[in-house]
């Protein structure tokens, strides 16, 4: 079961790589112009679809992300719509000089496709987890960047890329992710540059990316069950451009906002949103949950969440925190005797 | 200008070899413009370009966007200094551009950026990156069905670059003919000779060894030049399938007898009495270019 995550039983049946791969093959369908490139990775990103309806369109550089994306650079300032996919760290860190000149500088339409992003790929251990991938994206001038929170969302989010002009970077988990649009990709109401409101609330914002959806959705159910607080869930599945009306709503209506993401806390999501907070100006409370300035040990992506204190407990305990309320209150120990 | 395969004879070498001298002022007084500038790099690539622009590639001065045009990546892209006067030369902008290059706010300075100047198919800088993106448009012109030609002009310095190596590999695998790889072997870089740092050589087994139709030619010799990039493109005209790798020897800051062959010059700036002695260097130099163009040419 390695690098199945718990969450498998209440699955898609499609893995959100899988997901990817079937976008893929529909926008190769529709549009001449979309080429794959991989670096010895199909298998794993699971574009298969697309090969096998389009070999002539896919280009396996073999071991070279370098060149995979200056070799995309090189198709999209020719007319074409590159999708190069990697996992997110050789994207991110080793071909980041490529990514920074060949593609953001020229401003070109090269979507990179960053899979086993954050500690999905846990039980490989840090060379092949991506902590650091969304600030480094979320630096580069001219680069959307995108995270959808699973598998039928990542369906919406990669059709939706081949318009947005410009490079993207879109990150996505290894395997199957915890299912929060539980009816497949019709049920995504999927604007690429909003937010979107999963549960409604007045007492608190949890605000996730990718893995920290779920992780914030579980946490505001217990909640709302546990203490009676109702917090909003705000899927922030585009990093960048960021929707700064929703954090403002969030703001004024709730003066609390906690975030939430399988990444370091420096310079992703929670930076981000504090960068949003801070240049509003109006009091709110605050809590980044991530990484802190730490590389993760191995394991199962649910357990390096929980040690990293990024699940739904490490949502509810830190809302609980800032709201000053205690957890616990409805605990019925009753029938344990 | 269409591309030009008329014979190669004594009036065209003459032709050209006025060219690349009338550029190798421009290269200089560019410089001087700017207050400084890559000059060795780009007098050791001067020739080079010169034959690319003014006899081999297909482009029209009037459409720089010319969708069957041969593509042109300039991987050593710190040469800017020479290869921004032949664009202003081809006219594709005007000199006025020049008069302030590597200025605040210019168009055009160091290093080219693609999307601000007229001609330049790529933006580059960071060494190492050429390859690839000239890989990118072969692929794009195999997938177009066009048979444009695309050309890389590497650094021999730039070649230390790993990233390079992908790319010439690629190449390779990919059976691309229409692309034309080329090292400009001017045998130094910024600390120092290219030998002495971190060698490169040889550079011609090399890129045999990596399935390159390779060929090995003096840099200064327009003829040679000429020859070598006809080949090329004979080659892949007949059914070749592999990329052509063309080492041409040269040297650092050619035309100036000062600065030739001297690693130092990689970067520099001339005050009134060096730029006079260094455009006398350049009378003596394209008489002697001229004299052995009469003798040689046929």
């Amino acid at each position: 079961m390695g690098g199945m995550a718990y969450t498998s039983i209440e699955a898609e049946q499609l893995t959100t790589a899988e997901y990817y791969g079937k976008a893929l093959h529909d926008l190769g369908e529709k549009h001449a112009d979309v080429i794959a490139l991989t670096a010895d990775l199909a298998k794993s990103t699971k574009i298969a679809p697309f090969v096998k309806a389009f070999p002539e369109r896919l280009i396996n550089v073999g071991i070279a992300e370098q060149n995979m994306f200056g070799i995309a650079a090189g198709l999209a300032k020719n007319g074409f719509v590159p999708y190069a996919s990697t996992f997110s760290i050789f994207a991110a860190a080793r071909s980041l000089d490529q990514i920074h000149t060949d593609i953001c500088y020229q401003n070109v339409p090269v979507k990179i496709l960053a899979s086993h992003a954050g500690t999905s790929f846990g039980q490989a251990g840090s060379t092949h987890h991506a902590i650091i991938d969304l600030a480094v994206a979320r630096s580069l001038p001219n680069m959307t960047v995108m995270c959808p929170a699973d598998g039928a969302e990542a369906y919406k989010l990669v059709l939706a890329s081949y318009d947005i002009p410009g490079p993207v970077y879109i990150r996505i988990n290894r395997g199957f992710d915890a299912v929060v649009y539980g009816g497949g990709p019709d049920s995504v109401n999927f604007v690429w540059d909003k937010a979107d409101e999963l549960k409604k609330g007045r007492d608190a914002t949890f605000i996730g990316i990718g893995a920290g959806v779920y992780q914030a959705l579980q946490a505001a159910n217990m909640l709302e069950y546990d203490c009676d607080i109702h917090a909003r869930v705000l899927n922030m599945h585009t990093l960048k451009p960021i929707d700064k009306e929703a954090i403002i709503r969030a703001i004024d209506e709730t003066g609390c906002i906690v975030t939430v993401e399988d990444h370091v806390l420096q310079g992703g999501l929670g930076s981000a949103v504090a960068e949003v907070i801070a240049e509003y100006g109006r009091p709110c409370k605050f809590k980044m949950l991530g990484h802190d300035n730490s590389f993760s040990t191995i394991g199962l992506q649910e357990d390096l969440l929980t040690i990293a204190g990024i699940d739904a407990n490490g949502v509810a305990a830190a809302a609980a925190d800032l709201l000053g309320v205690k957890l616990g209150g409805r605990d019925n120990w009753e029938d344990e005797y | 200008m269409p591309a030009n395969y008329g014979p190669f004879d004594k009036a065209e070498w003459l032709r050209l070899e006025k060219k690349a001298d009338e550029l190798r002022r421009l290269t200089l007084q560019t410089a001087i413009w700017g207050g400084s500038g890559h000059i060795g790099g780009a007098m050791s690539c001067m020739d080079i370009l010169t034959v690319l622009y003014y006899r081999i590639m297909k482009l029209d001065p009037k459409n720089p966007e010319y969708e069957d045009r041969d593509r042109f990546v300039l991987s050593k892209g710190h040469a800017a200094v020479g290869y921004a006067p032949v664009l202003v030369d081809y006219g594709y902008m005007p000199v006025e551009e020049l008069k302030i290059f590597n200025l605040t706010g210019a168009k055009i300075g160091m290093h080219l950026d693609s999307n601000k100047v007229k001609g330049v198919d790529f933006s580059t800088g960071s060494l190492g990156h050429g390859i690839s993106l000239g890989v990118g448009a072969a692929l794009a012109a195999r997938f177009r069905n066009k048979d444009y030609m695309t050309f890389v002009l590497c650094g021999d310095g730039e070649m230390n670059e790993g990233s390079n190596w992908e790319g010439i590999m690629s190449a390779a695998q990919f059976k691309l003919s229409n692309l034309v790889i080329m090292v400009d072997n001017n045998k130094c870089m910024i600390d120092g000779r290219v030998a002495d740092e971190m060698n490169i050589e040889p550079l011609d087994r090399k890129f045999n060894a990596f399935n390159c139709n390779t060929y090995r030619v003096d840099g200064h010799n327009l003829s040679e030049i000429n020859e070598a990039l006809e080949a090329a493109i004979e080659y892949r005209n007949k059914g070749g399938d592999k990329p052509t790798a063309i080492v041409f020897d040269t040297f650092k800051g050619e035309g100036v007898d000062f600065m030739k062959d001297n690693y130092l010059w990689h970067y520099g700036s001339l005050d009134d009495e060096k730029a006079a002695k260094a455009f006398a260097s350049l009378d003596a130099y394209y008489k002697e270019r001229c004299e052995r163009a009469e003798k040689e040419g046929k």
